[in-house]
Order: structure tokens, then sequence, then C-alpha cells
């Protein structure tokens, strides 16, 4: 609840993490080649939780493992840079971006099950994390480990630490693969989906916890996810990302209550709402993402836009904004909800 | 010709793209379930009651019984000839079952028991090495071939396919025989060379549905250094399908080890017996005497019978198309 870091202050700091005009195109010699992210910046500050929001497919998840260094070496270009703290994280060699990830940045997954490795205790897989970058040995780092064990809120934590995975829950699996996350302090924590896959009381826990978590360390967050609901109760910041583009950006509470861009707004209107008059049907975005247009000459969520104009089709829409809020879009629903 | 994921060709598939084909299935058996460990596991709940796997359980684990035990049980030194004397090279060339020596002797007067009981111990022996060294040299080649993606793989591979197109007892056979003297050694390393691009074939593949799997991503993600990576996170939870198909494998050591002796290729000091040399020796009676060689030639077929039953259900309970 004061959870909101004092937003001037923060707003003007350096970003802890820049991304701009990320691009990332797959396809190997002689293929047609995709592009999956298409052009994308945003900026991530200390202590700041920063929303990357859209459907199955948009990018989200490219985005953040081309961050990482983690796409596959070969069948891809990744071009743009994402400055970590002064230094691009993109141009690091393979080594030094070793050395980064798990210390710096770390990451949590959307499958906590296959997530984990299924022969290895869990006590020494968070122990191997601290092992790798704070150089302990397996025994210093054991108690460590039950301490972070229990400060995700797995009860019992030192029994647990000899625990295999399938002996753990979804949530508890989800729990301790954010206690490896977070093992080093990381500065920046990027979470893809880290719900997706667990029943819904158990994902607004992981939820809280992350929330917690993030206040108490100052951990920056990047929270991917394609549900708005996960973005009103934790992001200070909303990137949200149709066909590898972000479309439009906000804080949390002026893209709630004035949404511009008639995707936001389509997904905000399919949020399940508990206010919602009995028996009201949802209104998902009529189509899907393989109507899209090439956004080299149009804007790709034309031909499932209810605002679309002629212009629409003949023209990309620019970019019009700064680093905190922004718009992409020719005909932008005007009316306050 | 050598693409790496074999093309489905209905009308007519070589003996090589076969061959890989079903590599390939067992590989992609581990990709699928939650790892090593729990596959073994969970194909164990669904084979405890499959009468074919438990018929093949039974006579392998009674000849790697017999085998072990085989020189206390032996009535006989396998090597001494208590029934020299009953042999008449005119009228008498084999001695029959008499008190003693129930199934009679050989044409040097040995008791064939004796023989039948201690050679299962050379069979055992040349199968579970040749297919250790096999397993060694494959889990090997497919581990530097999955760890190491781009041009080693390729290199790797394409050796192992060309291995794979030739059929593996002509392939042993050549190898046995370009050695000078031949002995049980040159028997095992033949056998075990063969087996070697099998399992490099079998591992490199589960090797690389691990490097594609979430928890390999998720461990990366936290900077674990690669030779962890390979050894820890991927080759443990890879391993699954090369332990099948090493029973599978046994089956097959065990046979060529038979065809390769029962050539002359093997061990020939005949004073320790193996069943495919004494299969061999049996030739010139096989008029008079089938039975000389007719019992080793029934142990090879029973416990390679064995060791296929067991390790097909195995194959079969893991497939995932025969799964669901
Ligand atoms: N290795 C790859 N090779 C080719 N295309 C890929 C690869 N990985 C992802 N893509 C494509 O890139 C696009 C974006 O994928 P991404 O995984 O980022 O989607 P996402 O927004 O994370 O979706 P989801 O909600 O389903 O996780 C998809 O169309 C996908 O097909
Ligand atoms: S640019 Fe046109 S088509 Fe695209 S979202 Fe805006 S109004 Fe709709
Ligand atoms: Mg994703």
């Amino acid at each position: 609840m004061s959870t909101q870091p004092i937003q001037p202050a923060v707003r003007h700091g350096e970003p802890l993490l820049a991304v701009r005009d990320l691009r990332v195109t797959f396809g190997r010699r002689g293929e047609e080649p995709f592009r999956a992210v298409d052009g994308v910046s945003f900026d991530v500050r200390p202590g700041q939780t920063v929303g990357l929001v859209g459907e199955s497919g948009c990018g989200k998840s490219v985005t953040s493992l081309a961050i990482m260094g983690l796409l596959p070496t070969r069948g891809n270009t990744v071009e743009g840079t994402a400055v970590f703290d002064g230094e691009d994280l993109l141009s690091l060699s393979a080594q030094q971006m070793r050395d980064r990830r798990g210390a710096d940045i770390a990451m949590i997954f959307q499958d906590p099950l296959s997530s984990l490795n299924p022969v290895i205790q869990i006590g020494r897989q968070v122990t191997e994390v601290m092992e790798r970058h704070q150089g302990l040995s397996r025994k210093e780092a054991m108690p460590k480990a039950a301490e972070l064990l229990e400060r995700v809120g797995i009860p019992d934590p030192r029994a647990r630490l000899a625990n295999y995975p399938h002996q753990l829950s979804g949530g508890m699996r989800q729990r301790a693969l954010i206690a490896m996350a977070l093992a080093c302090q990381p500065r920046l924590l990027i979470a893809d989906e880290p719900t997706t896959a667990l029943d819904v009381t158990i994902q607004a826990q992981i939820l809280a916890l992350l929330k917690d978590l993030v206040v108490e360390t100052g951990t920056a967050m990047v929270m991917i996810t394609h549900d708005l609901g996960v973005v009103a109760g934790l992001c200070d910041e909303v990137n949200v990302l149709y066909g590898g583009k972000i479309v439009e950006r906000g804080t949390r509470h002026g893209l709630f209550a004035r949404p511009r861009h008639p995707y936001t707004v389509g997904l905000l209107d399919s949020i399940p709402r508990l206010d919602a008059p009995r028996g009201e049907a949802l209104s998902p975005i009529p189509g899907s993402v393989a109507d899209n247009l090439p956004w080299d000459s149009a804007c790709a969520f034309a031909p499932r836009c209810s605002n679309a104009l002629d212009v629409c089709v003949e023209k990309t829409p620019a970019w019009e904004g700064d680093d905190v809020v922004g718009l992409r879009c020719f005909n932008p629903m005007g009316v306050s909800r | 010709m050598s693409d790496q994921s074999p093309q489905q060709t209905p009308a007519r598939t070589s003996y090589a793209d076969r061959r890989k084909q079903r590599l390939d299935a067992l590989a992609r058996a581990s990709a699928d379930e939650e790892g090593g460990v729990s596959l073994i596991v969970s194909a164990w709940r669904r084979l405890r009651r499959n009468p074919v796997f438990l018929v093949g359980l039974a006579i392998t684990i009674t000849f790697v019984v017999l085998a072990v035990i085989a020189p206390w049980l032996a009535p006989y030194d396998p090597a001494a000839r208590p029934l020299l004397d009953d042999i008449r090279p005119q009228t008498n060339p084999v001695p029959g079952p008499e008190p003693g020596h129930p199934l009679g002797g050989d044409d040097k007067g040995r008791d064939l028991l004796s023989r039948l009981l201690v050679g299962s111990q050379q069979t055992l022996m040349v199968g579970v090495l040749a297919t250790l060294f096999g397993l060694l040299g494959g889990v090997t080649l497919g581990t530097v071939a999955g760890a190491f993606a781009g041009w080693v793989d390729s290199l790797v591979m394409r050796v192992v396919d060309v291995m794979l197109s030739i059929p593996s007892l002509l392939l042993a056979f050549t190898i046995a025989a370009l050695a000078s003297r031949p002995s049980q050694w040159t028997l095992i390393i033949a056998i075990a060379t063969v087996q070697v691009p099998i399992f490099a074939r079998l591992l490199r593949g589960s090797m690389l549905g691990q490097r594609a799997s979430d928890h390999v991503l998720a461990a990366r993600s936290l900077g674990v250094k690669p030779h962890a990576i390979v050894f820890r996170h991927m080759l443990p939870n890879a391993l699954g399908p090369v332990i099948v198909q090493a029973t599978l494998v046994l089956a097959v050591a065990i046979i060529d080890a038979a065809a390769l002796s029962f050539l002359g290729l093997g061990n020939p000091d005949d004073r320790r017996p193996e069943w495919g040399q004494m299969l061999g020796a049996a030739q010139p009676y096989l008029g008079q005497e089938p039975h000389l060689a007719f019992y080793p030639a029934a142990c090879i077929i029973v416990v390679a019978l064995g060791f296929t039953l067991m390790g097909e259900s195995l194959r079969e309970a893991l497939d995932p198309k025969t799964r669901r």
C-alpha cells in the first residue's frame, strides 16, 4: 500500500536499464526473416516495476531473452542496445554476460515445474547460484539457502532443501525459483509470466510475494504478462506491446484511467471484473495476431481495430511521446473511462 | 542424405534411415518426460504388469545368476577331459549322455554341461564389456556433439551416421578381422566400436532436447557455467534413453559375439569355452551329433531373446507414441 516509490525522484533518476530500439529477427539464410521484436525502447529505473503487456506472440519473451543474452546463438539477429548500469548488455561477451546473469540481473519463468532440474535437490539448486557468483562453498551456502526459502514463504525450509522438485507443489516450486533468482541480490529481476501456470489463489500469493520482495530489497522488476490485472496491482509503469512494437506507455494510474490506444482499451475490456453486471459478456478483441499487417506500411493492429482510418493501412503510425508516456496511433480513443 | 531430422518417406526407407529414426524416437522420449530418473521410474510402473517384460527379466536374471555362480555349479573343469576314454574316432567320436554327464561330452571328451555353464561367463563378459566400452565411447561422443553445437556436432554426427549406415555385424566382422591375432579383446573392441555410433546418436538427440529445455534455460539465466550446464543439468537428464538402449545393445552384443566366435574371430583357446566358439567346433558333427550345436545355439537364442524382450518392452514403455 505504501509501496509507491516517490514519483518525481524516481522518474528523473538515471535508468538502471535503458533498452533502445531493440530488434530481434529470426530466420536462417534462405528463409523469410521474421521480426519478433521491432524497435522496442523502454527504461527501468532503480526500484521501479515496469510492466510489459501484450497478447501471446507479441514478443514479450523474446524481448526479455534478448536482454538476458539467452537467445540461441544461431538463427537470429539482435540489434539495438540495452544499457544496464552504463554497460550495453548486447555488446558484452558471452563470458561477461554470464557473470552478470544471476548476480546483477535474474529472471523467473512461466512454468515452475519444468524450470527446475528434476534430478537435483532444491537445496543444491539454490546454493548453485551462490557458489557461482559469491564464491561460497556449498556448506557455507546451505544455511543461506534455508534462509532464502524461508523468506520466500516456504514452510519448513530445512527439510525442503533435500526435496526434489516433483515433491513440491506448483506454488512452492515458483517460490523456490524466486529464491534462486534473488539469491545474489540482483538489481533487476525479469519475471516472464511468473503466475500463468499457477492456480488463481496461488497466483495472488506469488504476486504479493514478488511485490513484497522487490519493495523490501529495492530490486527493479520487469513484469511480463498478458494480464492487465497483474499489472494493475504491481507496476509503476506499463508498456503495451503489439506485434513487436510498443503501442502505448503510461503510468499505471494514467493508463488505467485514460487508455488511449484502441488495443489497450481492448485489453482492459477483456479483464474479468468483479463489479461488472452479472451475465455481461466480456468483450475480447476480435480477430487474432494472425491478421496482423506488416508494421512497415501500416498499423499492424488495423484489421482488428474498431477505430481504424484509411491512413492506418497506408502508413506506419509514429511513436509520439517520451520515456514515461507515449502512444503509437492515428486515431486514439478520446473519451475518458 | 544425412539430414539431421530424418524425413518420413513412406515409399522406401533405407536401413540407415530406419536405424536413425528408431534412435531419434527414443531420444525424444527423454525430452518430454520430466527427466532421466523419473523416466525410468514411470516406465517401471507401466512395466511391472507387462508379461513380455517379466519373461525377459526372468531369463536375464537366470542367465546372469548362472554365469556368476557357474564355476561352483559346473560339475567338471571345462578344460578337463573325463570322457576321453569313451571316444572311438570311427564309431563314437562324441560321447553321449551317461550318469554324471547328463548332456554327454564334446569331441575332446570334455563334459558338455560344464562347458555350457562356464561358457555363459564368457558370453556375459564379452557382452557386458563390449556394451560398457560402447557406452563409454558413445556417451563421450554424444556429449561432445550435444554440448558443442555447430561444426563439432556436424563433424561427429557425420562420422556417426556413416558408421550407422553399415550393417553392424558386417562392421564388427571387418574390425575383428583386422586384428592379427584374434582374442577375447579384439572381439570386445570390435563389438564395442559398432555400438559407439548407436549410443552417440541417441545421447546427442536427448542432449539437444535438454539444451532446449526450460530448466537448462533457467540455469543459464542464473549464469551457471557451460561445463556445469552440460554435466550437471543436461547429461544426467539425457541418460534415460541411453540406459534403455544399453539393454537392447546387450542382446545384440551377445549375438554378434557368438557370430564372430563361430567364425573363428574370437578367443581361439578352447579351454575357456564360449558359446559361439562351441557352436563353431560342433560344425563337423552337425550330421550325426546335432545336439552338440543345438545346446550352445539354444543358449545364445534364449539369452538374446531375454534381453530383447526386456529392452523392447522398456523402449515401448518409454515411446511417447505407444504410451498414450
Ligand atoms: N526461436 C525462435 N525462432 C523463430 N521464431 C521465434 C522463436 N522464438 C520466438 N519466435 C516467435 O517470436 C514471436 C514472439 O514470441 P514470444 O515468445 O516473445 O511471445 P510472447 O509474447 O512471449 O508470447 P507468450 O505469451 O505466448 O509467451 C512469436 O511469433 C514466435 O513464434
Ligand atoms: S493506428 Fe489506426 S488501426 Fe492502429 S490502433 Fe490506431 S486507430 Fe487503430
Ligand atoms: Mg512468453
